[in-house]
């Protein structure tokens, strides 16, 4: 498992705020970082790989477990 | 390679439909679009400083969830009484809090942020009779023309 360089915790948050709170926080990594993100909106699976997709970030996992959706992004070198 | 870009015209003053301008704004804001909404007719009262006043009416509007079933057995006609709109928007900002919906200020701060231009159309505000002074800063003043130099190069165009 990759080392993870940020944490973001967007439980409780519904839509778009899990995806806005996640490119703030991108913002202050660098490329190749990586960011993990949970989140409790089950909206989110379908929206973070369609953030993945149009912004270039790779999504290096996903997963979940007891309702928290758990997503692991590489920033855009 | 230049940014796609989103045009929306937002025209409604409510609660409920504050909404989807400024989370679709601030969402393609984040997947790196450039946003311009312009702001016209009731529209405009989503500029202004607060956002408090704005309400949501179950009048005119069957497709509303109500509450305990109140759309079986209240009659539409009583939900012209005084107080029930203030009443129905207090429960839908209630019912939004609880679910973790964003307020409205949030997603417009979002979007100011992440340089979403926000154009008041002129010839409303002077219809209605706004000052400068009641909308929040950061806002430019426009006509349809001005909406066209970027709608008309834009990739999507939503009116809302």
């Amino acid at each position: 498992m990759a080392n993870i360089d940020k944490e973001l915790d967007a439980r409780g948050l519904n839509c778009p705020l899990p995806i806005l709170r996640t490119k703030k926080a991108l913002n202050d990594l660098t490329g190749g970082q990586t960011l993990r993100v949970v989140a409790t909106d089950p909206g989110a699976i379908k929206d973070f790989q369609a953030f993945a997709k149009q912004t270039g970030n790779e999504l290096v996992e996903s997963g979940e477990a007891n309702g928290e959706f758990t997503f692991v992004l590489r920033k855009k070198a | 390679m230049s940014n796609k870009k989103l045009a929306i015209i937002a025209t409604k003053g409510t609660l409920d439909w504050a909404y989807p301008p400024f989370i679709l704004a601030s969402t393609a804001a984040a997947l790196g679009y450039d946003v311009q909404i312009f702001f016209t007719f009731y529209g405009l009262q989503l500029l202004r400083k607060s956002l408090d006043h704005l309400k949501v009416s179950s009048l005119g509007n069957p497709g509303m969830p109500m509450p305990m079933a109140m759309d079986k057995w209240f009659p539409v006609l009583a939900q012209a009484l005084p107080g029930m709109q203030s009443m129905m928007t207090m429960m839908m900002k209630q019912k939004m809090r609880s679910k973790g919906v964003a307020s409205l200020e949030d997603l417009r701060n979002l979007c100011a942020e992440a340089d979403v231009k926000m154009i008041g159309c002129q010839m409303t505000v002077d219809l209605f009779g706004f000052q400068p002074s009641d909308f929040i800063p950061g806002i430019e003043m426009g006509g349809a023309a001005t909406f066209f130099e970027f709608a008309g190069e834009s990739d999507i165009c939503l009116f809302m």
